[in-house]
């Protein structure tokens, strides 16, 4: 855990030495979305590197905590604030009602139904155009804002959204380096062995699912505040697997990965982009291959690679 | 009910394209245990072929058929060679990563090949709809009834007396087992594909003079089809093709009674709660496994 704290540290002083030097309002913006999709993967990684299961529907409640307090915050004029929590009560609640039938059954029950929710959610958002706005979208979003302060600048939204994910991301390291971390672990190798001793799986399992649920909402609500203009088109069944990827390609049951993998796949498609229409070949080739030569994950493998270079 | 008539038969119609797709996943899942999110693009590539060869080429429609049969179902097995293959050690979730792979790639390649506008394809049947009981019934979608159903035998056929098939069955039962009794299991994968792509393709096919062809019509599908497959309890052709038929019928009956806007939701609510009461799947034997 020293380790991690010092890796953390690191990390703080990277984001805000970045702060200082770029003065470039289109990298703020790309690195804002980095640390927003980050936010997501980090409670996916947890969910799918601890309790063993996949959400095929992160991309849903990403847009369930946008679309909440986007549309209080556009057509009923209330503060950001109240819109974020009450995004929080609705996510946690629906996320509540799919995972507790779901988780209680063996296999990967809870993959088919966040997908099919996902496209339910992707729906709702394309066709209750009164609530919405429909596939034109939800305009007029308040930026964030505390009493009378309003926060604007690309860079801010860029410090407050790596602050959030640095502080969950120590959150999670604590979970799991804690008695509750090491039985989620367990889990992988013996569930009889652990319901033996007394655990209650299903319940372990239902928390983190929660808990990455109401991640996603929250890094949701906070793009939502920082585009000010959301549409269905960013919360798509695609989307929710661009999360999961993010997590594979990061090294399933590792944090550090999965922060890796969401950064690695957040600025390919913006290096790609410079081969417009081959954008999206490359990028599935890429996906491809990095499943097959590195299938414990790009950023585990290439640790792993390294090490044993270094050891030779 | 001249009303009901023709949504029911729109329904079975619709049904019918979902069931040959799930008829796919089911035969890929059962080969590897794996769930084949690619299986919408080879329905795509499929319409995009037939767009190709009978708008551009003027090719007769008996002679497409088989040409573009043969050629989706090598894009099957050329999938399952160079990536499948390779990554068969790995766990199931890597080969379901992949084949979300495969499925960008084969949809970027498509835009590339055939641009992002929707490919016309003519009616394979000329004349008027057809009358009966006072509803009128288009010919693409008679067509469609019969070619599916003619499609469901032949695989079940296929399943029943070839010893492949007989032994995709042994191997969708025990994996290790078919292969202690000497069933090369690499083969039978890549066959598994194959025949699971030219279905799709087949779906392809006929649905493409009714919704045309295009580079991205294979995401929706695929889901749909997939949410038949589970209806059906991914466990037998008879599953697959009975999940996809209502799922079509309840589909084009609530879209017609209650709300059209809300039609490409129903398949997944279906979904959720068959999940919920009948995790097995609505038409299965199995009983699902209690945590």
């Amino acid at each position: 855990m020293r380790w991690e704290y010092l890796k953390i540290l690191v990390l703080a002083l990277v984001v805000w030495g970045v702060s200082f030097w770029v003065r470039n309002d289109y990298i703020f913006n790309v690195l804002t979305m980095t640390g927003l999709q980050a936010l997501v993967v980090l409670g996916l990684s947890l969910l799918m590197g601890y309790a063993g299961q996949v959400s095929l529907g992160h991309a849903a409640f990403y847009g369930l905590g946008a679309y909440t307090t986007g549309i209080l915050s556009a057509k009923y004029g209330l503060s950001p604030i109240w819109g974020i929590l009450l995004a929080q009560g609705l996510t946690l609640t629906v996320a509540f009602l799919i995972g507790l039938p779901s988780l209680k059954l063996r296999g990967h029950y809870l993959a088919v139904a966040t997908l099919g929710f996902g496209v339910i959610v992707e729906v709702i958002f394309k066709e209750s155009v009164n609530l919405t706005g429909g596939p034109s979208g939800l305009v007029g979003i308040a930026p964030l804002s505390l009493g009378t302060y309003t926060l604007t600048s690309f860079k801010g939204y860029y410090l407050l959204v790596w602050s959030v994910l640095l502080f969950f991301l120590l959150l999670a390291l604590h979970l799991v380096h804690s008695p509750i971390g090491r039985i989620l672990l367990a889990l992988h190798d013996s569930e009889p062995a652990l319901r033996s001793l007394g655990y209650n799986i299903h319940r372990l399992k239902l928390g983190i699912f929660l808990f990455s649920a109401s991640l996603a909402a929250l890094a949701g609500s906070l793009y939502a505040h920082f585009v000010t203009f959301i549409s269905p088109y960013s919360f798509t069944f695609l989307h929710s697997v661009a999360f999961v990827t993010m997590v594979v390609i990061g090294g399933i049951a590792s944090l550090w990965g999965a922060l890796g993998g969401a950064v690695f796949l957040s600025i390919l498609p913006e290096v790609l982009s410079h081969f417009e229409d081959y954008e999206v070949v490359i990028f599935g080739m890429i996906l491809i291959l990095v499943m097959i030569f590195t299938p414990e994950g790009l950023i585990s493998g290439l640790e792993r690679r390294l090490w044993r270079f270094a050891k030779s | 009910m001249e009303n009901f008539l023709e949504f029911l038969f729109a329904g079975l119609v619709n049904g019918a394209i979902y069931a040959l797709i799930a008829l796919g996943f089911m035969i890929i899942y059962n080969a590897t245990g794996v769930i084949n999110f690619a299986q919408g693009e080879f329905v795509m590539l499929g319409a995009m072929l037939t767009a190709s060869l009978t708008g551009k080429f003027h090719f007769p429609l008996l002679l497409m058929l088989p040409i573009v049969l043969v050629f989706v179902a090598l894009i099957g097995a050329l999938t399952e060679r160079l990536t499948i293959y390779p990554a068969r050690e790995a766990s199931p979730l890597i080969l379901i990563i992949i084949t979300i792979g495969v499925s960008i790639l084969l949809k970027g390649l498509a835009m590339f090949v055939w641009g992002k506008d929707p490919l016309p394809v003519k009616a394979f049947i000329p004349g008027g709809p057809y009358h009966f009981l006072g509803a009128t019934l288009p010919p693409q979608g008679v067509l469609i009834l019969l070619v599916t159903v003619l499609a469901f035998l032949t695989t079940e056929a296929f399943f029943r007396f070839t010893l492949w098939g007989k032994a995709m069955r042994a191997c969708a039962y025990n994996r290790l087992g078919a292969r202690v009794i000497g069933i090369n299991i690499s083969n039978l994968t890549c066959i598994s594909f194959a025949l699971s792509a030219a279905l799709s393709g087949l779906a392809g096919i006929i649905i493409s003079p009714l919704t045309f062809a295009t580079y991205d019509m294979g995401t929706m599908l695929g889901l749909k089809g997939f949410s038949a497959a589970v209806f059906g309890g991914l466990g037998s052709a008879a599953g697959a093709f009975c999940g996809g038929l209502i799922l079509g019928v309840l589909e084009t009956l609530s879209a017609g009674y209650l709300s059209s806007a809300y039609k490409d939701a129903v398949a997944f609510l279906l979904l959720l709660m068959v999940l919920f009461v009948r995790p097995e799947g609505l038409l299965s034997l199995k009983t699902a496994e209690k945590l």
